[in-house]
């Protein structure tokens, strides 16, 4: 009897839950489902079943080449994370391995960086990437996007670096590890799905960066931020474009975003909810 | 354990960091208070003197100045309420045993990894547009006017995009919360007669309590600086109902030039900011203590 009642309670919320689900992701859907149809198509109303053309996708490609924009974006998250989990690295080893009485200071003042509102500092920088000739630059871009995401990326390390036991260290001591064979063969490898899910996180946030990338980049540097962002002022109908573009955007930072459940709840609440 | 030696190869691992993001938050903050004080417009670069606090004067008795403050908050505040009561409605139907819970999730957090500009655009052009929107064929298909979103609903339209944006967030942490509350508790709790409500109120609230603060705080931060959003939606407008700080900073500093006032703007952004973070450090600081 109360099995009964309890399935009958799963099937309602599930028929819930999936209503619910689907109205949130509407939107996404909605913009795939655009992309497949021809721009006459797209404005003639509501219709869920696309004639599957592949029009605007070549259309994309072809009137606004699509692909330096996607080059772009690959190039300036890629770089970026790599360089600061270069400098992260280290930095949120030492203060997990090694913690002094000045660690959770550094810590929190780290932290303190990320609540500096961009707006803040838009002139200063604007004023300086001009001078320097970093307006427009993949270089200057790059560095932007390493130092805003840097502390991100240092307290994620630290919060997976200060779950290794310490006693694993102790052990290979004991053992005669040198500090090298401890790095290399000990905590390397306990350390690398850390290193990955910050990665991976890094990647996503510097893809989906969406103030400094519109103000500091035009055509040569520009990622797909930018380049959306140019559809705002519209020439003609272009729904089923501004969807095949859309849908090209967010489709490889979607999947890696489906992967990153955890890691974002960790990364993005600086440990405070694991 | 800790020698001289390691604690000096601590440091020096330490020091790139730490030197690169001094660097980059006090140079910039310094020449942002520096051209608060003074006179200075790109459109004429060599005429530039000390405005004492002219800019402030300005600033402040500029209207849009107070409009922009209002809608900074109304964009806060809007998006918390309908993320966190969203989210934990949300959080609380998937922690339910459903048929598919892994793809439900999935559906439910991507709205979060969709980039500001697309979401906008998908919005204003797809589901708000009064002509062709889909909003607009479900408010004909019931014989009823379409609603022309960003001309009579700027600040609401730019609210609710940014809550879809944010929903998933709030959603995920506080189903994470959900997760680590102990089972063995929960068995407990009912096996000594609590009821499902008295279990909610006296279990599952004060658990998700330390979460919501982090919700709230770690948002405020994010929703404080919403600038993609405006650009490609309502570029402020009409007038200026729909212009936050941020936006209005921008609009100061590189569509008018005016270096002087727009750091005058940048400071109080700071100022408000700091006041969100004063708290969010508190509640992340007390955590590291564990």
């Amino acid at each position: 009897m109360a099995r009964a009642v309890s399935k009958k309670k799963v099937a309602v919320v599930t028929v819930i839950a999936w209503i619910v689900a689907l109205i949130i992701f509407f939107p996404i859907l909605y913009t795939i489902i655009t992309s497949f149809k021809s721009e006459s198509e797209a404005i003639t109303g509501f219709n869920l079943i696309p004639s599957g053309t592949l029009e605007s996708y070549a259309a994309v490609e072809a009137q606004s080449g699509y692909f330096k924009f996607f080059l772009n974006s690959v190039v300036l998250s890629l770089g970026s994370t790599l360089i600061a989990l270069l400098i992260g690295v280290p930095a949120a080893w030492s203060m997990a391995f090694a913690p002094s009485n000045r660690t959770k200071d550094i810590l929190m003042w780290m932290l303190s960086t990320k609540m500096m509102p961009a707006v803040a500092v838009l002139v200063p920088f604007y004023l300086m990437f001009r001078d320097l000739g970093l307006l427009d630059s993949r270089v200057g871009l790059t560095v932007m996007l390493t130092m805003i995401n840097l502390p991100i990326v240092i307290w994620m390390l630290y919060t997976y670096f200060r779950e290794i036991p310490g006693e694993i260290l102790e052990a290979a001591r004991m053992d005669g590890a040198t500090l090298w064979g401890e790095v290399v063969y000990v905590l390397t490898p306990m350390a690398v799905p850390g290193i990955a899910s910050t990665m991976l996180l890094n990647i996503i946030l510097a893809w989906n960066e969406a103030f400094w990338t519109l103000r500091l980049t035009t055509t040569n540097a520009a990622p797909l931020t930018t380049f959306i962002a140019s559809f705002s002022s519209p020439q003609g109908l272009f729904w089923a474009k501004l969807s095949a573009a859309s849908t090209l955007a967010i489709a490889p930072i979607l999947i890696m975003g489906w992967f990153s459940q955890k890691q974002l709840v960790r990364g993005l609440t600086f440990g405070a909810v694991k | 354990m800790a020698t001289q030696n390691t604690r000096m190869l601590a440091r020096m691992m330490m020091a790139p960091s730490v030197g690169l993001l001094l660097i980059w938050m006090i140079v910039p903050l310094v020449m942002t208070l520096w051209f608060s004080f003074q006179n200075y417009n790109l459109l004429n670069p060599a005429n530039v003197s000390f405005a004492g606090l002219f800019n402030y004067k300005y600033f402040y008795t500029d209207p849009a100045f107070f409009q922009s403050i209002w809608n900074t908050l109304a964009i806060v505040l809007g998006v918390l309420c309908i993320t966190v009561t969203g989210g934990i409605a949300l959080a609380l139907l998937i922690d339910q045993p459903i048929v598919g819970q892994g793809l439900v999730r999935i559906l439910v957090i991507s709205p979060f990894f969709v980039m500001p500009p697309v979401a906008a655009l998908v919005w204003k052009n797809m589901i708000m547009h009064p002509g062709y929107g889909v909003l607009a064929d479900i408010n004909r298909a019931l014989g009823l006017q379409p609603v022309d979103w960003f001309a009579q609903y700027p600040l609401l339209s730019i609210v609710i995009i940014v809550a879809w944006q944010w929903l998933p967030f709030s959603t995920l942490i506080l189903l994470t919360a959900l997760q680590s509350l102990d089972t063995e508790q929960k068995e407990a709790a009912e096996m000594d007669g609590a009821g499902a409500l008295n279990r909610f109120f006296y279990l599952t609230v004060p658990h998700l309590a330390r979460s919501v603060t982090v919700v709230i705080l770690i948002q405020t931060i994010f929703l404080l600086g919403v600038y993609a959003e405006i650009l490609v939606t309502t570029n402020g407008g009409p007038g200026y109902a729909s212009t936050n700080l941020p936006f209005l900073i921008y609009r100061t500093a590189l569509l008018g030039y005016d270096v002087g006032g727009a750091s005058a703007g940048g400071i109080i952004a700071v100022i408000l900011a700091n006041i969100v973070a004063f708290f969010l450090m508190r509640a992340v600081g007390k955590n590291l203590d564990k």
